[in-house]
């Protein structure tokens, strides 16, 4: 009988001991060291032709915020039906299921947030552009990319355990990005504008509460104070909450997005026959 | 030992086993046999936990219930289609393996056996169909277990490979370990299997050793006792003579060969 397998502590080992592994096998996927070096040559290339930090870190979050879905949910989803066999296998092994979902998640999801934290960093120390002004900004875009990071993979766990079927798996992720990452915005604007001689403020700050890039959008361009940019939603919020208080609540929001997939995947993955 | 009692598995408004009774022995190798499409996937993988029975319990002989991750600690499984994470090597998924089993001593003695201890410093990407097929089945031996699951074990693998496979199986039963396997090669299950579970439209109208199997049906051969069962209507197995069967062997009920 295995010893570590008994108390939380030992359940943790075991999601350790997977997550260490899981995570060798994805950093060393050619499509993750492709991802960490196209935000690296983007960043490199944007502070070259721009020049100055800040207006840098608002080009990066447009490249941001439609990048780590695709990459999290589409590619995080290919890969977690690659690995179905093998977890299988894991399955088999004396290791609670919960323990397993731990270390599985940890092994795609702590790769992915290590390329991206990278490939948003390391250009603004190889160029030298990191200033009082820029540090607070860019920490804050790294924190909110790490998040979306969770979210993202959540939402791929949550796909590749309910839908047994790669392809229709795939499909739904494909789809699933294509309407929180490009869609969504313009069918809230639509709406907004059918509606516009009604008092829908609320209905659309509901709106933007249900997309996680949505909430990361207005976070730092709060943030940045680019108002400008904000879009229709994003400047409800700030209307709304003001500054502070506006940043605070997003980001709690966003981190309900963190936890309610992540609870959803493991409870799926709990009770899921393979 | 292991017991299975009334297993039901329904997927959906799909039966696939209907209540399946088998005690598996220890010290004894068991085959799961029957057509395709039978329910010997769900059987296997509600055994191993992969799958939850609708019904039923599966238990060991002390009682313990087969699916607690405890008892996977004893647990060998080689699955039809060995599949590891493409970019690690041999050495890091045994590792990775070894590290969940802290306290048994790996059999290391299996990489030389199978021939593989020069190719596990690859990438499991760059390995060969054949050679990951060895590696899953030092991966089912490697912590003596004392359940080993086999789903087609010998597929994919050479002539020496397949060899040192069933000497692998016919040690461990020496040794006591309970081995249920799954094949479509009767001349595979001719030499090693002690006993015969026939699983049939989610049913097992006929569980114990081959030389009763060949009685019972009258055949001359395990292939055609296996055809004979096989032609046999579903319809001739009644629901109740399954349902009253706990017991080791599980006798072909009569007027089933005809």
């Amino acid at each position: 009988m295995t010893a570590i397998a008994t108390g939380p502590v030992g359940r943790l080992e075991l999601s350790w001991i997977i997550a260490v592994h899981q995570s060798r096998d994805v950093l060393r996927k050619r499509w993750v060291i492709a991802y960490a070096v196209g935000l690296i040559v983007a960043g490199d290339l944007m502070l070259r032709l721009a020049g100055s930090g800040p207006s840098v870190l608002v080009s990066l979050l447009n490249v941001v915020l439609l990048l780590i879905p695709l990459i999290a949910l589409i590619l995080g989803a290919a890969s977690l039906y690659g690995a179905s066999e093998f977890t299988e296998l894991l399955l088999a092994q004396p290791i609670p299921r919960r323990s397993l979902f731990i270390g599985l998640y940890c092994g795609l999801t702590v790769p992915l947030a290590t390329a991206t934290a990278l490939g948003l960093t390391l250009p603004f120390l190889f160029e030298r552009a990191l200033d009082a002004t820029t540090v607070p900004t860019l920490a804050m875009l790294v924190v909110v990319s790490v998040m979306l990071v969770c979210v993202f993979t959540s939402l791929a766990f949550l796909v590749t355990i309910s839908i047994r079927d790669r392809a229709r798996g795939l499909g739904v992720a494909i789809m699933g990005w294509l309407g929180v990452a490009v869609l969504y915005d313009g069918l809230v604007l639509a709406l907004a504008s059918a509606f516009r001689d009604w008092p829908i403020e609320r209905g659309m700050l509901a709106a933007m509460l249900l997309n996680p890039i949505d909430l990361a959008r207005t976070i730092l361009l709060i943030r940045l104070d680019a108002a400008a940019l904000m879009g229709y939603t994003g400047a409800l919020f700030r209307a709304a909450f003001g500054t502070t208080s506006g940043v605070a609540l997003a980001a709690l929001a966003l981190c309900v997005w963190v936890a309610v997939p992540w609870w959803l995947s493991a409870r799926a993955f709990d009770r899921r026959d393979f | 030992m292991i017991q299975l009692k009334e297993v039901v598995k329904s997927f959906g408004a799909l039966p696939v086993l209907r209540g399946v009774n088998l005690v598996l022995t220890a010290g004894r190798v068991t085959a799961i046999v029957g057509p395709n499409a039978a329910g010997k996937s769900t059987l296997i993988r509600c055994i191993l936990g992969l799958v939850r029975p609708t019904g039923g319990t599966i238990t060991l002989a002390d009682g313990r219930d087969v699916r607690l991750p405890a008892s996977r600690a004893s647990l060998g499984y080689m699955p039809q289609q060995p599949s590891f994470p493409d970019n690690l090597t041999g050495h890091e998924v045994l590792a990775m393996l070894d590290a969940l089993r802290p306290d048994v001593v790996p059999d290391s003695t299996l990489l030389e056996r199978f021939q593989i201890a020069e190719q596990l410093h690859k990438p499991v990407r760059t390995l060969s169909g054949g050679t990951r097929q060895k590696l899953s089945a030092v991966i089912a031996f490697r912590y003596r277990p004392s359940l080993l699951i086999l789903d087609e074990p010998t597929a994919g693998l050479d002539p020496l490979a397949a060899s040192v496979f069933k000497s692998a199986i016919v040690a461990a039963r020496d040794a006591g370990a309970t081995i249920l396997l799954t094949t479509h090669v009767v001349a595979e299950l001719s030499v090693l299997a002690d006993d015969i579970a026939f699983l049939m439209d989610g049913v097992i109208p006929f569980a114990g050793p081959i030389g009763e199997l060949l009685r019972e049906t009258e055949a001359a051969s395990l292939d055609e006792a296996l055809v004979t069962l096989m032609q046999a209507p579903s319809a001739s197995i009644p629901a109740a003579t399954l349902q009253a069967v706990a017991v080791p062997r599980v006798r072909l009920q009569r007027g089933l060969h005809q």
